[in-house]
């Protein structure tokens, strides 16, 4: 079962030559074209023999033995990230018809490495959802529990990886859209630090805070591709300079000393089931016997990012998506004016959630209320930064759950926009903080669902935050089996 | 509680260049009262003398050279074939101006 092994494994087998590129590639598709139906992970498969054709040329490159790392190695992308040739929706009908004329500079990194893009994952459009139940392209079902949602907003990027349809994703991640579907479908997540990896090609959504990373099956894995995906882009001029670290050395180091802070707003939400509670509490337990130092910290304006982020992001997005008119690309909706080419082809072209966002967005933006609310909000995200800024140095890592709770089933809060929004309610502080935070899978319930932890660490911090995920989920080898490679 | 009404709604989608349908309309401004009813518990906070955070990144003037540089015809081509609707190479949309 060769579309079930990790990319380390994949890499591996195919420089001893356990496989060829064509039959790791087949063995994908196959679960695809097996599969996409009813998880609907993918909006758009890449043609089969142009695939093929690519992973005939892998092989012959393998062979000479001189060739780049991922060379043959399947991998998916949100449909928020622009591919050059392959249709980019964003999951909104008024990108229906639009093919990039370019990269985003990640994926080019990546496909320079030798990786096959077998095809682009839905989302929730633009990214604004944490349910995937906000595609113009129908929900992604959890390949786990197919009566539950797979996260959002890049659910079809971990349901793909965790069903085994790809061996890993590149996704975006602005307030927790890759760290929360990750914590939902059992699968490893890491949202770097804001300016790590370039943002050039992501479909904009609040630029301040948008980022993207990987999602894999493990720790090691992610190492691999940040190595590839990090660093300068002069395209981004939010990307910073500074080396990369050899981040698969950094996630075998010791951890034995280290201080990990559990921070107590999160552990006291309300809403918080305790089923996630007692495997935060047996994981804690586990890493004590590891010799690290847990010690309970503070970050009290916790409270206080769910409204911040829900100021700032649809300001932010409503701005990004002044873009899409129907004018230079996307489908246009005729009108006999042209206000009404505008209006006709953004009302017909994104779904509820994208205007609601327009709406609030611009609101808190009008005249006589940018004050009140996003200046304001400014200002808090200052003080929550500044929790974080506190918090490390007293601790080298935090540790909290992703997520309140495991995967919610299909339609359960699709009705109640704020149950909806607090459900990022442990993924947007750092995202506000523009720190580095990893979803990796932390254990089970009596249901069999997934629970993800996330692990923050200070700005730059990947190396450590990586570390310390690889030691959960080194311990967390029977679920790994289980779930990924069962 | 918010004061928020229908006309806000339409000043608002006028703004931003969406078209509602008045089901539309009733339904955003039942989900804006709740969101900014919600959103104002950060009225408790006091923020006197704290500056805004625009960026997190604390780069400051990142600059390039000030020089052009050219595409292939591909990309060119690719840019124009996105058009919705063109005439002889050029981007064609309603009149803007009216006389």
């Amino acid at each position: 079962m060769l579309k079930n092994l990790n990319l380390t494994r994949a890499v591996e087998g195919l420089k001893n030559k356990d496989f060829k590129a064509t039959e790791l590639l087949e063995s994908v598709i196959d679960r695809i074209e097996e599969r996409n139906n009813r998880i609907n992970a993918f909006i758009t498969v890449v043609d089969f023999d142009n695939l093929k054709k690519k992973a005939s040329e892998a092989d012959k490159k393998i062979a000479t033995g001189d060739y780049p790392i991922l060379s043959g190695i399947p991998f998916g992308v949100k449909d928020a990230i622009c591919t050059k040739g392959i249709r980019s929706t964003g999951a909104a009908k008024i990108l229906d018809n639009y093919k990039a004329p370019y990269s985003a500079t990640v994926v080019k990194k990546i496909e320079d490495n030798g990786a096959i893009m077998v095809g682009k994952q839905n989302c929730d459009s633009f990214g604004h959802g944490a349910s995937n139940e906000q595609s113009m392209y129908g929900l992604v079902r959890n390949p786990i529990d197919e009566s539950r949602v797979a996260g959002g907003s890049s659910g079809g990027s971990a349901a793909a990886v965790a069903d085994n349809q790809c061996i890993f994703s590149v996704a975006e991640d602005t307030g927790g859209s890759i760290r929360q579907p990750a914590s939902f479908c059992g699968v490893v997540g890491l949202r770097p630090s804001y300016g790590r990896n370039s943002r050039y090609g992501i479909m904009p959504m609040a630029s301040s805070l948008d980022t993207v990373g990987p999602i894999a099956k493990s720790v090691e894995d992610i190492a691999v591709l940040m190595e590839i995906m990090a660093g300068r882009d002069e395209k981004d001029a939010t990307t910073v300079n500074e080396p990369v670290p050899n981040y698969s050395k950094e996630i075998n180091k010791s951890i034995k000393n280290l201080k990990i802070g559990i921070p107590k707003e999160y552990m006291e939400l309300d809403g918080l089931d305790s089923e996630v509670e007692k495997i935060m509490n047996s994981k804690i337990k586990e890493l004590e016997e590891l010799g690290v130092q847990i010690q309970s910290v503070s970050l009290p304006h916790t409270k206080y990012a769910i409204p911040t982020y829900y100021i700032l992001v649809p300001s932010e997005d409503s701005s990004n998506l002044g873009r899409l008119d129907g004018i230079r690309y996307g489908v246009r909706v005729d009108g006999n004016e042209l206000y009404d080419i505008y209006a006709g082809s953004r009302a017909a072209g994104f779904p509820a959630e994208v205007k609601r966002r327009i709406i609030i967005g611009t609101y808190s933006l009008s005249a006589g209320y940018y004050d009140a609310y996003y200046r304001k909000a400014q200002k808090v995200r200052t003080l929550i930064s500044r929790d974080f800024e506190e918090v490390f140095k007293k601790v080298d890592v935090l540790l909290t759950s992703t997520s309140p709770f495991p995967a919610f089933k299909i339609g359960e809060k699709v009705d109640d926009i704020l149950q909806m929004y607090t459900a990022d309610a442990f993924v947007a502080p750092a995202a506000l903080a523009g720190l580095p935070a990893l979803s990796v899978p932390g254990g089970l319930t009596k249901d069999n669902l997934p629970v993800g932890l996330q692990i923050i660490g200070p700005r730059m911090g990947e190396a450590q935050v990586l570390n310390v995920g690889n030691k959960i989920c080194f311990n967390n080898a029977d679920i790994q089996i289980i779930r990924i490679y069962g | 509680m918010s004061n928020l009404d229908i006309n806000d709604i339409e000043r608002v989608a006028g703004l931003a260049n969406l078209r509602l349908i008045p089901k539309e309309k009733k339904s955003y401004l039942k989900d804006l009262t709740a969101v900014f009813d919600y959103i104002n518990i950060l009225n408790e906070v006091n923020t006197e003398d704290v500056p805004e955070t625009a960026q997190v990144t604390g780069l400051e003037d990142v600059v390039r050279e000030d020089k052009i540089s050219s595409c292939s015809k591909d990309t060119v081509d690719s840019i124009k074939n996105q058009f919705p609707e063109s005439d002889n190479n050029l981007l064609k949309v309603k009149t803007v101006f009216k006389e």
